[in-house]
């Protein structure tokens, strides 16, 4: 342990505990600008800039480590006047459009700026007239706007291992970009949307399409649309942070409220699909396991991120992959299909949005012809949580103080297995309860997997199917992945049984709900409160295995026939290809 | 017709000349006279740079250095050494009154003046033949190091030397490697920064063209010293040749079994690679040339961890400069206790400077730490190029200061010119006179950073180019007060917020002649005058009354107008309206019209 | 030559100082040492050292004169400097050198032996190596 002192105040931290650390534990805060919890300290910006006693320069509080006998000063007139003048550069370099940006009162820069009482722009503007790059349909690049924190470059270099991209150019030419100056579409980027996620400022943000939305809802008379919604497990436990609420507030009920007076025809939640996952991805995994129809490990395939990252970085295991569709998709082929039937729409007049924690989402809408299995295109527009809010907030709806309403028939109801698709180890949890009964045809008397939960990067279990090991992995953030696959790789080579025979991926840190989509500011306690909140969900959800469903039973019974069956093979179900990394 | 002897006449043009060429026809004359004109061959030669005691007069094979000669003495200088062998005692350098007569010219305290240790080989060797480097006690040090020290022993005497890192911070050299030999690891390395960036500097490029085995040699004892069986030397791509002579000598040593595998048989493995630099001042600074040996963009990233105990690829790591490691076999083979009778308390041994600019003598001067500027530029310089007036002398490149004519008396070493706001830096100095405008040079510095900062962090991508447009405005005759207050607090800014230190030191030339030049930069704002001339929009055009006739065709020019005056009366520009457009200098038929 | 052991270097060093105090390098008495740092070929050396090879050449003094590079002797102002080493003459460092002052310098000096005016300097410090 560490003894030392912060303005006078005594602390005792572990050896190693940087200064901002130890300062944030005797509750003062120094200001930091390209500093991230989730990476490690870039210490670039020169805000968090402190003093040590009897040392002359100025140390970086971000990545010193505070030492025995330290004591330091965080704020004192030279200090702050110092950091003040790193903000006027900062900001002399940055656009002035604060009015017209989406980060507007979100924005960490605009914050510095507010709290150290900028009233001048001492320094002449410096821009560097940069194109905007939109290439991805997902997430948009304005470098204009960039500030060089090096969030983005190292979430998806070492957080992600993605490497779509880089710094290019020296001193004030220095910008973001992919490799070679090629548009974000045609680079590995997998459209994660991690890096919107960690952008302090307007210079990544994801693509807005609420407009489109207003649009259709508009509409009216001939070209009157059936506007119908669905909504992702992970967004009702974050969407209230954009009201001010803590992470992990479960807001489903209101949600509904709200998505009803936003002007939709039909409420149906994502959960509710995710059921519908289980029963096709638990009988494909059965069939592969029990039965060895099909390649071991079977790798999930709801997270689309994962699945452009493996069509581009890991394509010898296409044959590994669920074929199975992702909840939103399989929810947008039946909302066309069954439900068009079942509530006699034209599917031509439907207008389906799914609102995701997701900004990878917005591509999956569009990826191949298995997307348009109605006929028509399965979801027409993804929006992002943060997206809902500004909808919610531009109609005037007071969302905290709505009624709690519910989700309609057929396609809303869920269960606890579909809900914890949110978190990570949610689909396997999710997949072995129902497994169990389809291998065994019994039931499970305890329904929680407890070893696939939490947030460590990789996690793995062995489950006992009534005298039968299955040996389970679970990866989450994309950087961690490698490691499990290199392991089949190298096991198949080897000719030797697969470490694992089921494995659950999901690109995001937390899963879902740590998706790139969510609201700005999201650190391991948000993850885990927000985590928290998805179990909280299941644990008070009437039925909590897929199978148990009674409006999955009628589906199947109505409509569908049996899980992978022909019926399900046309609407559920996908392929993949192997991609290049760069289109260019 | 063979010489039995020459007499050298030193012409250079610090001396007064005029007294040498009567002295050289004087010889010649009393050469004839005296019968001997077969015998001694009477030349002229270049500066022998001792011009204080000027005029010298050297006579060989007698190696007989005569001072102060006057045209006079030829006579005796002819009879006496030439007819009858003898030398002319009086006029014999003498280090005082009391001393002996013959001072042997390499205790001529001239030549003390300059003390070659690191070029000890420089000029003298082949640089690409090993067995001549081998015969001036060359890998002497590295034999005495393996066979007859411990690690220890090697730290113990770099300690007793009192050796600093010479690449600009001056941190003791033996800590270094202490912190880097005491914990374990699965494997430690050496590297050699050779990415000389500072403009005007090239000491480490002559000492890698001059004699690469030195450098070889000592990072071989740190392999040994540290535990570290590799080596990487950091050179920068724009040093062709020295990269050629580098690669030579690693071959030829690896030939000898002095780099590879068990090295004289003695169990120890050490070999060294090349990598090359790729045009990037900031990849001197330890941690981003590091981060550039590893292959990544190379941006500096923060202290601590410090490279000796988490360098390469997170290894225990000991980086130093060329001149560093060009010092240790000597302080190996001669011992620490040698090395620190030379300089001063502080600061120990000697230091090679590159002197430039506007100095008679430029070259690589090596010195005695505690020499003082006024030896280095009058002494072995030369003094000041056409005999103009001393302004000051840049150390540290763009990170360094100005030092002014105040201050030529002090004793050169690391704290002496960090206390003047300057640095030692890299061992740049250069020279300037009443002809260079400090402002401008502080607008070339600045832009030099502007060019090189690798931008990771905000306060030097920003500042750099902040502080650049100011002196710009400056310069081009725009500038304000306000303007000297903006650079200094960005300055400041810089100083304390950079991540490293390009950008930390970035404003030192703009402080520095700020500090001491305040009249300069208050010249180019107020009157819009650059004195020096340097500043081509701040030309001042002025009309000679004595030749003006008063015809007001200048007037009528005029684009302002600016000019006013009656009919046949000598016209007047008013200064402060004047865009410099150059029409009235143009337009004027009796060159009435000057351009300051 | 193979890898050495600790006595085999020991020996060729103490060979190689015996080849340096005879002033006698591969046989040949007379030595002309070009300094070929980058500021001395900036200036001209390589054209010096060639214009002195092909001097020597035409004077025929091939068998008696070794014609050497080395580093930056350290007077950069006077570039290209070659120093000439030969026994009945004092050894010089010749500065400012040009092909024609090298030509002068084959014949003057090395033939006629006479030292070149003018172009004289002189090494700035003297050796440690032999203190």
């Amino acid at each position: 342990m560490v003894n030392a002192k912060i303005n006078g105040i005594p602390v005792q931290v572990a050896e190693g505990t940087t200064i901002l650390d130890a300062a944030r534990k005797v509750d003062v805060k120094i200001p930091t600008l390209c500093h991230s919890q989730d990476l490690a300290p870039w210490a670039a910006c020169g805000i968090c800039v402190v003093k040590a006693e009897r040392n002359p320069k100025m140390l970086r509080a971000c990545c010193t480590p505070i030492e025995e006998g330290m004591s330091v000063i965080t704020h004192d007139p030279e200090i702050v006047q110092t950091r003040k003048t790193v903000i006027e550069l900062i900001l002399s370099a940055h656009p002035d459009d604060c009015l017209q940006c989406p980060r507007n009162q979100d924005c960490e820069l605009q914050k510095l700026a507010a709290d150290f009482g900028v009233r001048e722009q001492p320094f002449e503007k410096r821009l560097r007239n940069l194109p905007v790059d939109d290439s991805t349909g997902s997430l948009i690049v304005n470098a204009e706007k960039c500030v060089r924190c090096g969030r983005c470059v190292t979430v998806c270099q070492q957080m992600q291992n993605v490497w779509a991209i880089e710094f290019l150019g020296r001193g004030e030419k220095m910008r973001i970009a992919p490799a070679a100056d090629v548009k974000l579409g045609d680079s590995p980027c997998i459209k994660c949307g991690q890096c919107s996620a960690h952008c302090p400022v307007g210079a990544i943000y994801e693509n807005d399409q609420t407009a489109q939305v207003w649009d259709a809802l508009m509409k009216e008379g001939a070209e009157a649309k059936k506007c119908v919604v669905q909504i992702a497990p992970a967004v009702r436990v974050a969407l209230g942070e954009s009201f001010g609420l803590p992470p992990g507030t479960n807001l489903t009920k209101k949600i509904y409220a709200a998505l009803r007076r936003l002007g939709f025809d039909a409420i149906f939640d994502t959960n509710f699909s995710a059921d519908l996952t289980i029963m096709e991805e638990g009988t494909e995994f059965v069939k592969r396991f029990a039965k060895g129809e099909g390649e071991l490990p079977l790798i999930t395939s709801c997270c689309p991120a994962w699945v452009d990252y493996m069509e581009k970085y890991y394509g010898d295991m296409i044959p590994n992959f669920s074929t199975a569709k992702s909840p939103q998709q399989m929810m947008g082929a039946m909302i066309k299909t069954y439900w068009a039937q079942k509530a006699e729409v034209d599917p031509a007049k439907i207008f389906s949005v799914s609102v995701m924690p997701c900004t990878a989402k917005k591509f999956e809408n569009h990826r191949d012809k298995t997307m348009y299995s109605s006929g028509h295109q399965d979801v027409d527009v993804t929006l992002t949580t943060r997206e809902l809010a500004r909808m919610i907030k531009q109609a005037g709806i007071d969302l905290l103080n709505l009624p709690d309403e519910e989700a309609d028939s057929p396609l809303g109801p869920y269960t606890g297995a579909g809900t914890i698709f949110g978190a990570t180890g949610g689909v396997m949890e999710a997949a072995l309860r129902t497994a169990y009964t389809l291998v065994t045809g019994e039931e499970l008397k305890d329904v929680n997997f407890t070893g696939v939960r939490g947030i460590s990067g990789i996690k793995e279990a062995r489950v006992n199917i009534k005298g039968t090991e299955v040996r389970v992995a679970v990866a989450h953030q994309m950087g961690n992945i490698a490691q499990v696959l290199e392991e089949v790789r190298k096991a198949k080579a080897e000719g030797k049984e697969t470490p694992w025979h089921f494995i659950e991926v999901m690109a995001c840190r937390g899963g879902c709900i740590g998706g790139g989509g969510q609201p700005y500011g999201c650190t391991d306690e948000v993850r885990k409160l927000r985590i928290r909140g998805i179990y909280d969900d299941d644990e008070q959800s009437t039925y909590r295995c897929s199978h148990h469903n009674p409006l999955i039973k009628q589906v199947y019974k109505d409509f569908l026939g049996e899980p992978c069956g022909h019926k399900s093979h046309e609407l559920l179900h996908t392929h993949y290809e192997s991609k290049p990394l760069y289109l260019k | 017709m063979a010489y039995k002897n020459f007499i050298l006449v030193c012409g250079g043009t610090g001396c007064e000349s005029a007294k040498a060429d009567e002295i050289y026809k004087n010889l010649l004359r009393e050469a004839e006279a005296q019968g001997v004109k077969g015998d001694v061959q009477v030349v002229k030669t270049g500066c022998f740079g001792f011009c204080e005691k000027g005029p010298i007069v050297k006579v060989l094979p007698s190696e007989s250095f005569y001072v102060e000669v006057k045209p006079e003495d030829a006579k005796e200088i002819i009879s006496e050494q030439v007819v009858k062998g003898r030398e002319v005692k009086r006029l014999l350098y003498k280090k005082d009154a009391k001393s002996a007569d013959n001072v042997k010219v390499e205790d001529i305290e001239f030549y003390q003046k300059q003390f070659r240790i690191v070029l000890r080989n420089c000029g003298v060797i082949n640089p690409e033949n090993i067995d001549e480097y081998i015969a001036r006690d060359g890998y002497a040090a590295l034999e005495k190091a393996i066979f007859q020290m411990k690690p220890e022993d090697v730290i113990a005497e770099l300690k007793t030397s009192g050796l600093r890192g010479r690449g600009g911070a001056g941190f003791p050299t033996w800590r270094k490697w202490e912190f880097s030999r005491v914990p374990q690891a699965d494997q430690k390395y050496v590297v050699c920064n050779a990415d000389e960036g500072d403009p005007g500097a090239y000491m480490d490029r002559s000492t890698i063209e001059g004699d690469p085995h030195s450098v070889i040699e000592a990072m071989t004892i740190c392999g040994y010293t540290i535990g570290a069986t590799k080596g990487y030397v950091y050179i920068r791509a724009e040093y062709p040749l020295a990269i050629d002579r580098l690669k030579i000598a690693i071959a030829q040593a690896r030939e000898y079994g002095l780099l590879g595998k068990n090295i004289l048989g003695s169990g120890v493995d050490f070999d060294l690679e090349i990598r090359l630099g790729a045009g990037a001042f900031v990849c001197g600074e330890e941690t981003a040339l590091l981060q550039s040996v590893e292959g990544k963009r190379g941006m500096p990233v923060p202290r601590p961890p410090f490279p000796a105990v988490k360098g390469l690829w997170g290894k225990p790591t000991v980086i130093n400069n060329v001149e560093t490691w060009a010092n240790i076999p000597v302080i190996l083979t001669k011992g620490g206790a040698w090395f620190a009778k030379i300089g001063t308390e502080t600061s120990k041994g000697t230091k090679v400077f590159a002197v430039t600019g506007k100095i008679n003598n430029s070259g690589l001067v090596e010195v005695p730490m505690g020499t003082t500027l006024r030896e280095i530029i009058y002494d072995i310089g030369g003094g000041i190029k056409g005999g103009k007036k001393f302004k000051g002398a840049q150390t540290g490149g763009p990170s360094g200061g100005i030092i002014t004519a105040d201050y030529l008396d002090t004793p050169i070493d690391y704290e002496s010119l960090t206390a003047l706001g300057s640095m030692m830096g890299s061992g740049g100095l250069i020279v300037m006179d009443e002809d260079d405008c400090m402002v401008n040079i502080s607008k070339f510095y600045m832009e030099f950073c502007c060019d090189e900062s690798c931008g990771k962090c905000a306060p030097c991508r920003v500042g750099t180019n902040q502080m650049h447009a100011l002196l710009e405005k400056i310069t081009d005759g725009k500038g304000t007060r306000d303007d000297l207050d903006k650079l200094r607090k960005i300055g400041q800014a810089m100083k304390k917020a950079a991540l490293c230190g390009l950008g930390q030191t970035a404003p030192n030339p703009t402080l520095s002649t700020m500090k001491y030049f305040e009249k300069e930069y208050l010249e180019h704002i107020d009157e819009r005058k650059c004195a020096a001339g340097k500043c081509k929009k701040l030309v001042v055009f002025e009309i000679d009354a004595a030749k003006c006739i008063g015809c007001g065709l200048c007037a009528r020019r005029c684009p302002v107008p600016c000019i006013t005056g009656e009919k046949k009366q000598p016209h007047v520009i008013d200064k402060m309206k004047c865009i410099k457009c150059g029409e009235c200098y143009n337009a004027c038929k009796f060159g009435a019209v000057v351009k300051k | 030559m193979a890898k050495m052991t600790l006595e085999q270097l020991r020996k060729l060093r103490e060979d190689k100082k015996q080849d340096l105090t005879r002033r006698e390098v591969e046989g040949k008495e007379i030595q002309v040492i070009v300094g070929m740092g980058t500021c001395g070929i900036a200036a001209g050396a390589k054209q010096t050292f060639d214009e002195i090879v092909k001097a020597v050449d035409e004077y025929g003094l091939g068998k008696d004169v070794i014609i050497r590079q080395t580093g930056c002797m350290g007077l950069c102002y006077v570039e290209p400097t070659v120093e000439v080493v030969m026994p009945g003459m004092p050894t010089v460092i010749y500065g400012k050198m040009t092909s024609e002052v090298a030509k002068d310098l084959v014949r003057k000096h090395l033939v006629e032996k006479k030292l070149l005016e003018n172009h004289i300097f002189d090494r700035p410090a003297a050796d440690i190596m032999k203190k």
